[in-house]
């Protein structure tokens, strides 16, 4: 059982270390402010989730995985606002999403307006 | 495995660094800053599981609600001009 669950903690403490480099890959190598959010969104939920639990099969029952849960829970709950809000303000001041003109889309798909351009227009 | 760990965090820490000391506009700053924070709330948790002084969890908890708080705050700032203006409803109802 001991195994077991130090089998399944590094497992997950080390599958959350590579979504992180990969995060941190994508926040560096990314073209514009809207691509690297999705990075950003890859760091904050399978990072931090895998790793914080992790840490909670190392520690066991008790109140130091209390805090754990209460840190993840933390973090789930803030990252969607600030990414929501951070990508609200871009936008607003005039950032301009990344698009690439030799995209073939089909006629069905478009949007009108043409581009990445037309999100701006769903704005109150 | 605690210091492989720490290390890979500390390798995307970096990454986060020099992208907010590069980035073109103000808000891949503010990201940049963000992900910095969350990255420092992580590392905060494993050296406290690591160095079995569970007082780091509560730095962690702490530094996690600052960092929100301030990313809102510095988004605000630079959507509206200044933090103290009252906003009105159908304006900015997502951000204050």
């Amino acid at each position: 059982m001991s195994l077991l669950s130090d089998v399944l903690s590094w497992a997950l403490i080390l599958g959350g270390c590579f979504f992180i480099l990969v995060g941190a890959l994508g926040l560096l190598r990314m073209p514009d402010v809207f691509t690297r959010l999705h990075a950003h969104g890859v760091i904050d939920t399978m990072g931090a989730g895998m790793i914080l639990g992790g840490l909670m099969f190392q520690t066991g029952l008790g109140l130091v995985t209390f805090k754990l849960v209460l840190v993840l829970v933390l973090v789930w709950f803030s990252s969607p606002i600030s990414t929501y809000a951070l990508a609200r303000a871009a936008l607003k001041s005039g950032e301009e999403p990344y698009w690439n003109e030799e995209l073939e889309i089909p006629e069905t798909a478009r949007i009108p307006g043409g581009g990445g351009a037309a999100m701006g227009e769903e704005e109150p | 495995m605690y210091l492989v760990c720490v290390l890979a965090i500390l390798g995307a820490m970096g990454m986060a660094l020099t992208r907010s000391l590069m980035g073109p506009t103000v808000f891949d700053r503010v990201l940049a800053a963000n992900s910095f924070g969350t990255l420092t709330v992580l590392i905060l948790s494993v050296l406290g599981i690591l160095t079995r002084g569970p007082n780091f969890l509560d730095l962690a908890l702490l530094y996690a609600l600052i960092n929100f708080l301030a990313t809102l705050a510095v988004l605000k700032f630079f959507e509206y001009g200044d933090l103290g203006r009252r906003v009105d409803a159908s304006v900015g109802g997502g951000v204050s």
